[in-house]
């Protein structure tokens, strides 16, 4: 599933909405991110409703709707956000999961930043559905019996958990407050849980771009005033509660198991799990070649380390024994063989004169010393001065560009591209340099783009040095289908070249 | 793109949202029981009679045993399955036999079974049995109920006075 029409459709999806979400800001690409945020609004909403909730059967309903009467402002307000953020975070979840599935996330070194994901599902919906259970309404009466009499039909339990709803006499208060304990303990698992998953991912994008905060919140809120959240009528454990207009997000878990009977729900629940547990097993997607570190190019700068986007770099002691020198150490199974650490190593300046230009770290697949000899090569048969553009394979195809006066490269990722070979191109005859990365918050490798334009900008080590005339190159980051951009890019380099000199 | 498509293009996509969310936290609304219905809930925990009699062990059978567990008398622990039925109107609406919980199924069996009826008076009689060696049932209980639309009624078993009870 991971190549193929929907993932290409998924793709496609994305870049369409990308004009409208400028600077990375796409909700499609931010959804792990947009996830976080609803957790956030969750937790500090909580809290407050946490403060001024009364933990008894008799309280509860009357606590919740005295926060909505006698304080509209702030209680009724947090509340209402309290659900339309466990909405969003269902929703956002959901989508992020589905994303990661489709675009093929899961196998290798994604495999346990999917495997820690899967039970977060679990606690998503453990803690939404107990949620509703405290309202105490009748929404809530429908969701505790419901819930209850699907635990029971579980085989290991005793099957005893909905006789605690049988009358209004049977819910003791020390019973709701196991049911409080479980909408606060499980959150904290989730909480948890969420430190798990992102382990392997370096600098994970937790909180989605400013723009997109700013707009999730403000939506939040508006939803919220426009709509306030109301209770329903009392529990009473006398009668059913029928015709509940109910919060599908959350607790279509529920129906669902009812018209599947509890015994089917299980069983397909089972099968799922399974499935997405089984993921990186059975969809182990080719193994690639891994970075490999060379000890006598490698002094244990540390560059590599801080620009690995999986944490698949450690530094260990220099097999040379000098006293206090160090060496880069790949951990196979986390690399995600993206290069963006032989981008980052300083042996891999291309000025070097050796004949084989060997980096500190480097990918047997595509190394520095390879791309350093094709340019060299393709600019000494150049008819004309070209234009070289340095692309990536994930995003729009750089080397289908290629012409008489214009030399494309595809790279692993745009982050293996070390800045000197900007320079070098520029002194070895091209017109001018084009350096294209993926989409905003679309790297492959989440860091590939940002790691580049850097490196460029000069505030990242390694730099692209000042003395290159800024009018000779370009860098862009583009859309796999933004074509134009892309040749206007080119032209405009070559545009600067024929009316500026030489460098 | 240039700005003001930009805000338009997300003040679309954000109503979007906001319309997708305001519709499913409440529509379509979810029919937990047929109109003009009541609900018959039987919910019975209990532990049933234990199988057999305490025997009196031999001299013989007591100098098996470790020293520390020569109990003059065995008992067994394994207690009789549960056996309920409830016929509405007349007509069997249900019938379980349900085991004793427990690795030596000494615990209490349990039933739970919704019944969905018409509401209005209706003639309920349910039985049960807790003892694998008696005859028929222990218990019996007949009753004429009347049920309001969406009332339930709780059939249970009082175990302190040992009768079937409807809440
Ligand atoms: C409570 C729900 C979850 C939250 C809040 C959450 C959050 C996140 C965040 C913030 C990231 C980092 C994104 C980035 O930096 O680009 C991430 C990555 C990831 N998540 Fe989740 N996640 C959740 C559930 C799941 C689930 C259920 C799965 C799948 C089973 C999953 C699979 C992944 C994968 C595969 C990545 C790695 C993406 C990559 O390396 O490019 N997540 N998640
Ligand atoms: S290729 Fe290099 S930067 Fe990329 S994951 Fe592997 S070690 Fe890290
Ligand atoms: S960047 Fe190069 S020199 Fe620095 S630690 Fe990594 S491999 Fe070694």
């Amino acid at each position: 599933m991971s190549s193929g029409p929907v993932r290409a459709a998924w793709l496609r999806i994305e870049e369409i909405i990308d004009p409208l979400f400028p600077g990375g800001t796409n909700p499609m690409r931010n959804l792990g991110a947009l996830a976080c945020l609803m957790f956030a609004a969750l937790l500090v909403s909580g809290i407050y409703l946490y403060i001024h909730f009364d933990t008894s059967t008799d309280g509860a309903w009357q606590s919740i709707k005295r926060l909505s009467d006698e304080q509209p402002w702030l209680g009724g307000w947090l509340r209402s956000m309290h659900r339309y953020a466990a909405d969003l975070f269902v929703t956002f979840t959901l989508l992020h999961l589905l994303r990661e599935w489709v675009l093929g996330h899961y196998s290798r070194f994604r495999a346990m930043t999917w495997l820690t994901g899967v039970p977060l599902l679990a606690f998503m919906y453990v803690s939404g559905i107990g949620g509703f259970w405290l309202n105490w309404d009748v929404l809530g009466q429908y969701a505790a019996t419901a819930s209850a009499e699907l635990i029971d039909a579980l085989p290991m339990l005793d099957g005893t958990l909905a006789r605690n709803f049988l009358d209004s006499g049977a819910v003791s208060d020390r019973f709701f407050s196991l049911l409080v304990f479980i909408h606060l303990g499980v959150p904290l698992m989730l909480l948890f849980g969420l430190w798990f998953h992102l382990q392997r991912v370096t600098r994970p994008r937790i909180l989605p771009p400013c723009a997109l905060l700013l707009g999730q919140l403000v939506f939040l809120a508006a939803m919220a005033l426009a709509w306030p959240v109301t209770s329903g009528a009392p529990a009473d454990l006398d009668r059913v509660p029928v015709a509940l207009a109910l919060d599908w997000f959350v607790l279509h878990p529920l129906p669902l198991a009812t018209a599947l009977s509890a015994a089917v729900f299980w069983s397909l629940l089972a099968v799922l799990f399974g499935v997405l547990l089984a993921m990186p097993v059975f969809y182990a997607r080719h193994t690639e070649p891994v970075a490999v570190v060379d000890a006598d190019n490698c002094n244990g700068c540390r560059r590599c380390v801080d620009d690995c986007p999986y944490s698949a770099i450690t530094l260990e002691a220099h097999p040379d024994g000098k006293p206090g020198k160090q060496i880069a150490v790949v951990a196979v199974e986390r690399c995600a063989s993206c290069g963006i650490c032989a981008g980052a190593c300083p042996s891999a300046t291309p000025f070097r004169s050796v004949s084989e230009l060997v980096n500190g770290i480097d990918m047997p697949q595509q190394s520095v010393d390879s791309l350093r000899r094709k340019l060299v090569d393709d600019l000494a048969h150049a008819e004309t001065a070209p234009v070289v553009v340095f692309g990536c394979r994930h995003g729009i195809d750089v080397e289908r560009n290629r012409s008489v006066d214009v030399l494309g490269y595809n790279l692993l990722c745009i982050g293996l591209l070390p800045p000197s070979f900007i320079e070098y191109a520029l002194r070895g005859g091209a017109a001018g340099v084009v350096v294209c990365g993926c989409a905003d918050a679309s790297c492959e490798f989440r860091l590939g783009n940002q790691w580049t334009r850097e490196r460029m900008l000069g505030t990242r080590e390694p730099h692209l040095r000042r003395t290159v005339p800024p009018d000779r190159h370009r860098v862009v980051m583009l859309g796999r289908h933004e074509q134009g951009p892309l040749d206007a890019a080119i032209d405009s380099v070559r545009k600067n070249t024929s009316q500026g000199g030489n460098p | 793109m240039n700005k003001p498509l930009v805000w338009m293009g997300q003040a679309v996509l954000y109503a979007a949202l906001a319309a997708v969310i305001l519709v499913f936290t409440r529509w379509p609304s979810y029919q937990n029981l047929p109109a003009d219905s009541a609900l018959i809930k039987l919910s019975i925990s209990h532990q049933g009679k234990v199988l057999g009699d305490c025997v009196e062990l031999t001299p013989e059978e007591l100098a098996k045993l470790p020293p520390n567990m020569r109990a003059p008398v065995s008992c067994p622990r394994e207690r009789s399955p549960l056996t309920v039925e409830i016929d509405v109107d007349g007509v069997l609406a249900y019938r379980q036999v349900a085991q004793p919980s427990g690795l030596s199924s000494d615990g209490a069996a349990v039933v739970y079974h919704r019944i969905e009826v018409p509401a209005g008076a209706h003639a309920i009689e349910v039985r049960m049995k807790d003892d694998a060696r008696s005859e028929g049932f222990d218990y019996t209980r007949s009753e004429t109920v009347t049920l309001a639309p969406a009332e339930i009624l709780v059939v249970d078993f009082d175990a302190a006075e040992r009768r079937i009870i409807l809440l």
